[in-house]
């Protein structure tokens, strides 16, 4: 057998076990209108995708993951609950390194299911784990609900938790705003906010960003000059939200002291500890499983509960051989008004047998 | 054996290059006429001439086409990905200076920095319901800049000439572009934003990684090295 066909026969094998967990098995097309894409990913999708055009469809790219056209197909028509699956190519750019593969068959298993995120949660994880189990690899877990939750929970403005929130998934960026809203490097700017009238010697209004829209951020500026810095004890338990990195159950009693003092995070911990027990009832073995709060915070945006990813010890050089999370945001904002909770995960078949043989 | 050298086929940037070189005792001058494009070199053994648009050069040096290649440092990191694996740095040569940046409308007065431009980019996405067009002809380099620095609610939109009007004719809220004085930028009514530019670039002399490299043309290499007083 060659080695395609050998990887499309594995592919095979997972999807008929993702068929025999009660999963429908769907085939969305392979090229995906780019604005969509474009729309939730922004410019950066398309360092990641291909993009083509046709004369009358315009921008095409080829799908980079199956997630959103899966979660388009049943947010126009899906019955609740739903379980999906499917195999296919998935298409990536490569900018940087010419190691990575630019077309790749992926093996996907997506519930839908609006009674009980926790065990819906706990069904893809121990799906994923019994599937994955014979390859021994190592396994990271996170929750975007914890620390959304604490930026929700600051002493601050709903503008400055937006901004925050906003940019969970670019640490970089959000350490400059926590830091900024803290009182540390703040700019002065006294003197541009108290001019009477600032535009007076700017220039002409040239393009779509009108002096209106210059106003309305200056008066977002004047009132964040105004509010008093997040207090400095808030921004340290964030810290310790994000430096959490131990066996879950540990994990979950230091949430339990953080609540204490942060009571906006106690439903998030709450859920935390439904879903060990959920995992736990449905054979994961909890005690050891690890737990990292800033997982999932780089590559994964529109995850906003439960990630997980499954890695081949020892093989830093292969990306991630299964990664999955919950994504109740992304079916809101392709929902159009409605929106389901959703959680799911993919594996790469290629991987699975070169670490199987 | 000789090894390849690409070098700005026309204007001053093919001048102040010859210029460099005739300064470390190589002479260069076109073959025939103004009009032909094929060179000739002086004063070092075994390096051939060839005559590129800058623009291709960097394209020349990936293929290993070409041994060596005079370009800006921006078109090789625009052009190339990850580009130091695909060629070298060998020496800056001191002209063609011109910095990459980002300007926005100088009305803007609410935006100086890219702190701002994100938080006005958030801003203008919810009022207008779409991302704020950056035009540009350097995709990767503004992409790359923007990402490392976490901006996001933004969209490139292609422009390979006039950039500086875009925005007074609507097809773009800001735009990223060289610039050496700032003076179009000043009479387009932009501004830059303070961080600093995205890139400083000049002309610079690289190295292909791709090209043919073998016992004959290292010593060709060396050899032009040496004249030029670049031995590390």
């Amino acid at each position: 057998m060659s080695d395609r066909a050998a990887v499309r026969a594995e592919a095979a094998r997972l999807l008929a076990a993702f068929q025999e967990a009660g999963a429908t098995p769907v085939d969305p097309s392979i090229l995906q209108p780019a604005n969509t894409l474009l729309d939730l990913y922004g410019e950066d999708i398309r360092a990641r995708a291909f993009t083509t055009a046709d004369p009358l469809r315009g921008e095409q790219m080829l799908r980079p993951d199956f997630t959103v056209p899966v979660v388009q197909m049943h947010m126009q028509n899906g019955d609740e609950p739903s379980r999906y699956c499917y195999a296919g190519e998935v298409f990536r750019r490569q900018e940087s390194d010419p190691a990575r593969a630019v077309e790749y068959l992926q093996a996907g298993y997506e519930v839908f299911d609006p009674r009980d995120p926790a065990t819906s949660d706990a069904e893809v994880f121990a799906l994923f784990s019994r599937l994955l189990a014979p390859l021994g690899l190592r396994v990271a877990t996170g929750d975007m609900g914890v620390l959304m939750a604490a930026v929700r929970g600051l002493t601050a403005s709903d503008r400055r938790k937006e901004m925050l929130l906003h940019h969970v998934w670019r640490p970089r960026r959000f350490r400059t705003l926590l830091d900024r809203f803290g009182g540390k490097g703040a700019r002065d700017r006294r003197k541009l906010l108290q001019t009477a009238d600032p535009l007076a010697k700017a220039g002409p209004e040239i393009g779509l960003r009108t002096r209106a829209d210059v106003l309305v951020r200056l008066e977002a500026l004047r009132a964040e000059a105004d509010e008093p810095p997040i207090p400095a004890a808030e921004v340290e338990l964030l810290d310790d939200i994000l430096d959490l990195k131990e066996t879950a159950p540990n994990v979950l009693a230091h949430l339990r002291d953080m609540a204490v003092d942060m009571p906006a995070i106690a439903d998030a911990v709450a859920r935390f500890e439904a879903r060990l027990e959920a995992l736990e009832t449905a054979g994961v073995d909890v005690a050891t499983l690890e737990f990292e709060a800033s997982y999932g915070r780089t590559s994964m945006e529109y995850y906003d509960g439960f990630v997980f990813g499954f890695y081949a010890e020892g093989r830093p050089d292969l990306p991630p051989v299964a990664t999955g999370g919950r994504y109740d945001a992304l079916t809101r904002v392709l929902g159009q008004g409605r929106s389901s909770p959703a959680v799911g995960g993919v594996i790469r078949p290629a991987l699975t047998l070169e670490l199987a043989t | 054996m000789t090894i390849k050298l690409g070098v700005p086929s026309k204007g001053r940037l093919m001048e102040k290059t010859f210029d460099w070189f005739a300064e470390r005792g190589v002479g260069m001058g076109l073959a025939g006429g103004e009009r032909e494009y094929s060179g000739r070199v002086t004063g070092v053994e075994g390096v051939e001439l060839v005559l590129l648009s800058a623009g291709e050069i960097p394209r020349e040096l990936s293929a290993g086409r070409i041994h060596l290649g005079v370009t800006g440092s921006d078109l090789v990191r625009e052009k190339l990905p990850a580009w130091e694996r695909q060629v070298v740095e060998l020496e800056k040569m001191g002209f063609g200076h011109a910095d990459l940046v980002i300007a926005v409308p100088r009305f803007w007065v609410d935006v100086d920095t890219l702190d701002d431009l994100d938080a006005a980019a958030s801003d203008f996405r919810r009022r207008h319901g779409h991302r704020m067009r950056i035009a540009t002809k350097y995709h990767r380099l503004i992409r790359e800049y923007l990402r490392e620095h976490g901006v996001s609610d933004y969209r490139l939109v292609d422009s390979q000439g006039a950039t500086e009007g875009t925005v007074k004719n609507e097809t773009a809220e800001a735009i990223a572009d060289i610039t050496s004085t700032g003076e179009t930028l000043r009479a387009n009514h932009l501004k830059m934003l303070s961080d600093g530019p995205v890139h400083r670039s000049q002309a610079t002399l690289f190295k292909s990684r791709n090209a043919e490299w073998d016992d004959d043309t290292l010593s060709v290499l060396n050899g032009l090295k040496r004249t030029l007083d670049l031995l590390d």
